[in-house]
């Protein structure tokens, strides 16, 4: 760069950060604007942002570094995200991805030259009930085949845009035909429950949460017996009162919409379909809670979503359901916005999201602290899933006695279920907490399944025995995936992708879950390529069990679980392909000479 | 000061006493009981990373480091389950990067060497990785070898709470964390010297200070006359 260049783009960079207000904390949306307008943050750049924010470059680096859309090298004007969940897989991600490579002349890894395209493999999107799902410019594009991809690097070629595209191709159900979303993304909206997708009116939950004190409100979501719907199942009346009783000057609620759970799609729609209902939660939790702002954490991959999101926002302002004197009641000021994230399944757990939130790397915190004492910028936090608090403003509005006679025994209300897989009508369905697998498998048209996935990758695997098993805290938890497989799929093959997915996603702050998730994905790669033994299976079971015991937060505690559910409930899957020799090596001596003679040209001799 | 709480703890059936807010691991030192640890410096906030410390406290395993000690926690430090656990963390380690101890100048003062051979580790269960690592020799005085470092961000926390300059910082996700010098000529263009904490911090052969290597003869080293924690466990008064 010419030095007249280099002072060009120090002031536009410049600019970006004052968009922030040269805030430390905004680091993460200064990175994203950086990305987005030059394609990626070169170390040009970094030392630039580092300037303009008063901190050292390698803290740039470091966040830059640690998420998925940020990046040091160019990614194209268009750059193309490719699914890999399990159910794209399944669906034929394999000859899309051919199909994407074919068309722009580059492999995956790669950026054109002409600057045009990149494509990279990404996790799961949230689009399992529309796959195989892709990314492109930033894009959702969704149900495609080989021939979409061409056609969509074809026109992207000759001048056209995603959204012409999206045009074409014709917009999705519901909310995403509105003007602000504009999207090809399907609801697939199944089964609407009397709770979440209930007849209801705008600000009834807030109205009546300022006539009653914090702690009345906080009572009725305790009568109501609603626990967190984003996988732990903590219940939630009694994480609102922890967090009103920590002292400070400041409180905060946190929307957690990261959703990268593979194979969990109900946040986007109720994102989609019932936005206002998830910011009247958050808002009434505001109340109970006694804090002035909320944070809606958004996973890029739903960043498609945000005009529209903002715009929900800002007719609640008008409306008074946000701003000064929330629904006319004095002293009470609660705003919300919405922090984007960039790509990291991590910061979907709490502390994670809250460092993600305050521009650091998404790297848990030690607990305790919990947020609820010590979360954002040292201030008591409360952390909710977004099904959660439409969930709470329900309990509000009808009282929780009435939330209460949904469901069974400790598990209340309703459950939103995102399915997928081999099924007739994958999509999302509310459901009574408590109803057994068997039926969930009915309801979406899956009566020949082999196996079930329930929870995503953390989650549990089941065979047919275990169908009348229910999807509730006391037996299967979930916090909406649930994966269906039909008789002729390998179980290993998801596996495999399971244990990629967490090696993938892992941290790296512990040793255990950055180390672990690594030896476990070789382990059932070296099953795979059929040099498995009876040794590997028993190793893959304590190892699993070590990862789980001694990693640090839930993702290593739960990143052998692929492995070891499986290993459990379909050890004969396993069994068929190892051999029983007592040890193999994963090394294959013959292959690495003949490697060996065709790069030196020479012949082996075989004695 | 704060008037400080007395608390009682058990620790393999050890009585031990602490002050509130304590972490465990400080608890234990206290009462001469040694639980290994990597990524702690006392004089440093604990990282948590290592999970060498893991101990079961009340049935739950925790980090030492990083959990509070409670009243009438019971603690299991020694434990072949715990024991097996730690063991297998450190395998882990010696598996992740590349340690070649025969030749490293820190042999008989590390860390990670010295524990290995507390806890009666002979070879890891685990398959090398032989990863690529990079080392930074930019610097006239300082060099960090990528090979050897653990990535327990030991010198990143000194240099942000001791030296007061985030010079450190870590990159990366996953397995692919590393440390680096915030500058983009390396070590080279931070300010640093070899009587920095950051320096100091090292607990094994991965930050080094050029033309000091072998000076100590072996035999000689910090952990060849006894094992590691025994200075802690000298405190036991019975
Ligand atoms: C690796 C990991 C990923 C997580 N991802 C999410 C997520 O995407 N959404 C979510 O609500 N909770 C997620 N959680 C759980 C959160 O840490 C937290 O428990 C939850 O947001 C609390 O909300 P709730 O009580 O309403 O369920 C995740 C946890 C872990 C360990
Ligand atoms: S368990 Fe994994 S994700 Fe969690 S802190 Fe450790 S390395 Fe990070
Ligand atoms: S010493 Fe406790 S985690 Fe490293």
């Amino acid at each position: 760069m010419t030095a007249m260049d280099t002072k060009t783009l120090a002031g536009e960079i410049k600019a970006i950060a004052n968009t922030e207000d040269n805030r430390r904390t905004r680091l993460i949306n200064v990175v994203r604007k950086v990305q987005l307008s030059y394609g990626h943050v070169s170390q040009e750049m970094v030392g630039m942002i580092a300037e303009a924010l008063g901190i050292e470059r390698v803290e740039v680096e470091g966040v830059v570094s640690f998420y998925h859309f940020l990046s040091g090298k160019p990614v194209g004007r268009f750059p193309v995200y490719l699914n890999t969940s399990a159910v794209s897989e399944m669906m034929g991600m394999s000859e899309v991805a051919d199909a994407f490579e074919k068309a722009a002349g580059i492999r995956f890894g790669e950026t054109s030259g002409d600057g045009l395209f990149s494509l990279q493999y990404t996790s799961c999107i949230g689009m399992n009930d529309q796959e195989p799902a892709a990314l492109v410019g930033g894009v959702p594009f969704t149900s495609l085949t080989a021939e979409r991809a061409t056609e969509i690097i074809t026109a992207l070629k000759s001048g056209n845009t995603p959204a012409e595209l999206v045009e074409k191709y014709g917009y999705g159900d519901g909310n995403n035909a509105n003007e602000l979303v504009r999207s090809m993304v399907n609801n697939n909206l199944r089964k609407r429950g009397d709770i979440l997708f209930g007849e209801r009116e705008n600000g009834a939950a807030i109205r009546k949460a300022v006539a009653m004190t914090p702690d009345e409100v906080i009572t009725e979501v305790k009568t109501s017996k609603l626990r967190g719907r984003g996988g732990a199942g903590f219940p939630t009346g009694m994480k609102w009162d922890f967090c009103r009783r920590a002292e400070s000057e400041k409180h905060f609620v946190f929307c957690n919409a990261d959703e990268g759970e593979p194979g969990t799609f109900t946040n986007r729609v109720m994102l989609t379909e019932i936005p206002d209902l998830v910011f009247e939660g958050m808002t009434v939790a505001g109340y109970a809670i006694g804090s002035h702002k909320g944070i809606l954490y958004l996973r890029e991959e739903y960043i498609y979503l945000l005009e529209y999101l903002e715009d929900v926002l800002e007719k609640r302002r008008q409306a008074g359901l946000l701003g000064k004197a929330v629904a006319g009641r004095k002293g009470f000021d609660f705003d919300i916005r919405i922090q984007p994230g960039a790509g990291a399944y991590i910061c979907g757990e709490e502390s994670a999201l809250i460092n993600s939130s305050e521009g650091k790397r998404g790297e848990p915190r030690d607990r305790p602290p919990f947020p609820v004492v010590s979360g954002y910028m040292g201030h008591p936090t409360l952390v909710n899933n977004v099904e959660t608090l439409a969930a709470a403003a329900r309990v509000i509005e009808q009282g929780g006695e009435w939330f209460a006679s949904y469901g069974s025994g400790e598990s209340s209300g309703t459950k939103l279920l995102s399915i997928s897989g081999d099924c007739q009508k994958p999509g999302v369905y509310e459901l009574p907490m408590g109803m057994t697998v068997r039926v969930a498998l009915q309801v979406v048209g899956a009566q020949d399944a082999a196996a079930v996935q329930v929870g995503g990758p953390s989650g549990t695997f089941i065979g047919e025995e275990h169908f009348d098993r229910k999807i509730c805290y006391d037996d299967l938890g979930t916090g909406g995936a649930m994966m269906v497989f039909g008789p002729r799929r390998d179980i290993l093959e998801t596996v495999l992708n399971f244990a990629r997915f967490f090696e993938d996603e892992s941290c790296g702050w512990c040793v255990p879950c950055r180390v672990g998730t690594g030896l476990m994905h070789a382990k059932i790669k070296k099953i795979m390529a059929g040099n498995g033994t009876r040794t590997d299976l028993e190793e893959m079971e304590s190892w699993g069990r070590s990862i789980a015991a001694a990693s640090r937060c839930g993702l290593g505690q739960s990143a052998a679980n692929p492995e070891l559910t499986t290993l459990a409930n379909f050890r004969k899957v396993y069994e068929e392909r190892i051999k029983e020799d007592e040890y193999l090596t994963g090394f294959d001596l013959e292959r690495a000479v003949e490697d060996a003679c065709e790069a030196t040209g020479r012949t082996a001799i075989h004695e | 000061m704060m008037t400080s709480e007395k608390i009682t703890f058990y620790i393999d059936e050890i009585e031990c006493t602490a002050t509130q807010g304590q972490s465990i691991l400080e608890a234990a030192d206290e009462n001469g009981v040694y639980i290994p640890r990597l990524c702690h410096q006392p004089d440093l906030l604990p990282g948590g990373s290592c999970r060498v410390c893991t101990v079961s406290a009340n049935g739950r395993n925790q980090a030492a480091c990083t959990t509070p000690v409670a009243n009438d926690m019971i603690i299991e430090n020694g434990s072949e389950e715990i024991l097996d656990l730690r063991r297998a963390v450190i395998e882990m380690l010696f598996i992740e990067g590349n340690h070649y101890c025969p030749m490293c100048e820190r042999s008989g003062n590390c860390e990670l060497q010295a524990i290995a051979y507390r806890l009666k580790i002979l070879a890891p269960r685990f398959p090398f990785m032989f990863p690529s690592r990079k080392l930074d020799a930019t610097h006239p005085g300082i060099f960090i070898d990528g090979n050897r470092c653990i990535q327990c961000g030991r010198c990143v926390r000194a240099a942000q709470q001791i030296d007061k300059k985030p010079i450190l910082g870590f990159i990366g996700r996953g397995g692919a964390v590393r440390i680096k010098a915030s500058s983009t000529e390396g070590l080279k263009g931070v300010d640093i010297s070899p009587d920095d904490a950051c320096v100091k911090a090292c607990p094994v052969g991965a930050i080094i200070v050029k033309d000091t290597a072998y000076r100590k003869p072996i035999g000689e080293r910090m952990f060849d006359k006894q094992p590691i924690g025994s200075e802690i466990e000298a405190r036991r008064t019975s």
